[in-house]
């Protein structure tokens, strides 16, 4: 674990409300790992007061890549700062995803889930294997990571709700038919994992979830998540879990 | 000695900057960042006889400077304490005072009563004020006769220096922490969080799993120092607690009567707030020809 004032590289818009952020963080990218995330301060001011979690996204060298969503006040202010600023980054934390020998890697993401989808479909065609992605958004617009999954070669079957791209509907009406063989590594919203559970039962996974997080390192026991062995942490336990132990609300 | 050495209700600290308890965990999750033999002391955990599980999510939000938490005391129990995180906290050099909460007396006491015959603890901080279980925790602490009476049993059985951490809820703070000091109490920290609470408009549910939570953070800031003014007629020695995030915060406590002072929530936005508290104290002292820090003690009551 690592605190870092990262210098901004790069920070665009890449699809409506979609941000691509790459900083110069050199002892956290060093470390990260798919599923791992950063801790960071948006402003430079005392407000917001919590930290933002965001998953990493991808890493060259000493730059870090991240990608997300602006949903309210925090992810809005982080929009507006600009390349040569810093930001107070704290990681790399969590524990991220690990591969399932023998099978190949189904990857299934619901809008900004795609982020850590992104850095473990690299490193899976890196180590040789060959990963297929099931994303899906609103509109087809919101389509991000294209570019970089084309230039890796990983293929992208797309889902959109209006039906502007790919098969209108969730991402997990994807799934029929291809999990034969497969390990699935998903991360998205909570009524995409709770589908994913019943679609592919005996299929082995793996999901990154969510929760609001104050410490993000353990110490706080805020970020709370059901698992069928009781309570766990998603900022020291997780983010990712089996997807057979997460345990969902009525 | 150095500027910054205090003691606190008989607890030999090397400076008077401790983390407050629930935010750092054991010591061990920032450790890296934080090495624990730099603070004044580590105060763990809110810890009770058997494991806790805690509330169900969410348990924290974010609210104007500050946030609510919910979490309910989740916490892996004496034996959890005493076999992993002491021999830990005892190897790295760290003074230990330990929280404890429990569901009845008698689970308080058990508490106690094993951590006075343990080395790597320095004071037990009694927990009365914590807002988010039903039994134990703010039941004991709202009115000046439960608090004196779970104070004298605990008192009874562990000759630790002895810190009552109070409520801001209440109607008499005063009065309660004159009833605490009765049933022998060496001190007093103050404050815990204040109850509050947020809805959410999309649910339009209440956004905690547990509805209420604790208010912490520099929105607490000026009711903390208020409670710690009014304190410091009482005679106890105080630890004070709530919103402080710079070194100048810090200083106000103390100025307001407080011996030694906690940060907890700041440290989630900057896990070293504590040491740059340090560090800022330190250069205070040194600017204004200060000897020691216990000078700066209640003197804004003139
Ligand atoms: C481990 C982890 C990795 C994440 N990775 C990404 C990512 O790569 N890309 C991305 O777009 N988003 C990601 N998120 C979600 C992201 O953290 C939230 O969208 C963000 O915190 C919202 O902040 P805000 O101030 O804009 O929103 P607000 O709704 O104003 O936030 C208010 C509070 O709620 C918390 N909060 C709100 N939504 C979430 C959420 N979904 N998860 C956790 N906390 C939340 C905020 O942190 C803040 O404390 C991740 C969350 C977690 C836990
Ligand atoms: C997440 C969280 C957990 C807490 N857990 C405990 C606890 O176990 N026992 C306790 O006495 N106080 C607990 N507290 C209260 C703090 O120790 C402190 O009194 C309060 O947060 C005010 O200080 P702050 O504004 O610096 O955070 C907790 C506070 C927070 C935010
Ligand atoms: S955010 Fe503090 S324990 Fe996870």
């Amino acid at each position: 674990m690592e605190l870092e004032q990262a210098e901004i590289l790069e920070h665009r818009e890449v699809a409506p409300g979609y941000r691509r952020l790459v900083l110069a963080a050199p002892a956290i990218a060093g470390r990260a790992g798919p599923g791992q995330f950063v801790h960071l301060r948006v402003g430079e001011g005392p407000h917001p007061l919590l930290r933002r979690p965001l998953s990493v996204a991808g890493r060259r060298g000493e730059a870090l890549t991240l990608l997300y969503r602006v949903v309210g006040e925090g992810t809005a202010l982080l929009a507006t700062r600009r390349p040569g600023e810093r930001l107070d980054l704290l990681g790399p934390l969590g524990r991220g995803f690990t591969f399932i020998d023998g099978r190949e890697p189904l990857l299934v993401a619901g809008g900004a889930g795609v982020a850590p989808l992104l850095f473990l479909a690299a490193e899976a065609r890196a180590a040789g294997r060959k990963p297929l992605v099931l994303l899906g958004v609103a509109t087809a617009a919101e389509v991000v990571g294209e570019d970089e999954l084309a230039a890796l070669g990983i293929p992208l079957e797309v889902s959109t709700d209006d039906g502007s791209r790919g098969r209108r509907g969730p991402v997990t009406d994807l799934l029929a038919g291809r999990l034969e063989g497969k390990a699935i590594y998903a991360c998205g919203p909570a009524a995409m994992v709770r589908r994913l559970k019943e679609l592919a039962p005996g299929v082995p996974g793996q999901v990154s979830l969510e929760a609001a997080m104050a410490c993000g390192v353990g110490a706080c026991r805020g970020c709370a998540c059901r698992t069928a062995g009781g309570y766990r942490m998603v900022c020291a336990d997780g983010p990712v879990f089996d997807l057979g132990e997460v345990v969902f609300d009525e | 000695m150095s500027r910054l050495a205090v003691e606190l209700a008989g607890i030999r600290l090397q400076n008077p900057v401790l983390a407050a308890s629930g935010t750092f965990g054991y010591g061990r999750e920032y450790a890296g960042l934080v090495p624990p033999a730099r603070l004044g002391a580590v105060i763990t955990k809110g810890t009770s006889l058997e494991p806790w599980p805690g509330n169900p999510p969410p348990r924290t939000v974010e609210t104007a400077a500050g946030m609510l938490n919910s979490i309910g005391l989740e916490n892996p129990g004496l034996n959890h304490l005493v076999e992993e995180d002491l021999p830990w906290l005892a190897g790295q050099g760290a003074t230990v005072i330990v929280n404890v909460v429990g569901r009845t007396i008698e689970e308080y006491v058990a508490v106690a009563e094993v951590l006075d015959r343990h080395r790597g603890v320095s004071g037990l901080e009694l927990n009365i004020s914590c807002p988010n279980v039903d039994k134990g925790g703010l039941a004991f602490g709202a009115a000046p006769e439960t608090a004196y009476a779970l104070v004298r049993a605990v008192r009874k059985r562990t000759r630790l220096p002895l810190l009552v951490k109070l409520s801001p809820n209440v109607t008499d703070l005063v009065r309660i922490a004159q009833r605490v000091r009765e049933a022998g109490a060496d001190g007093l920290s103050a404050v815990n969080t204040l109850v509050g609470m947020a809805i959410d408009l999309e649910r339009r549910r209440p956004v905690l799993g547990n509805v209420t939570g604790g208010l912490s953070g520099p929105a607490i800031k000026p009711v903390a120092l208020a409670a710690v003014w009014r304190l410091y007629q009482v005679g106890l020695p105080i630890l004070g607690l709530g919103g402080i995030a710079t070194w100048s915060d810090a200083a106000e406590f103390l100025l307001a009567g407080a011996t030694a002072i906690a940060v907890g929530t700041a440290t989630f936005a900057r896990p070293r707030a504590m040491l740059e508290i340090v560090e800022g104290l330190e250069g205070y002292l040194a600017c204004q020809g200060i000897a020691n820090v216990s000078e700066l003690v209640g003197r804004a009551h003139g």
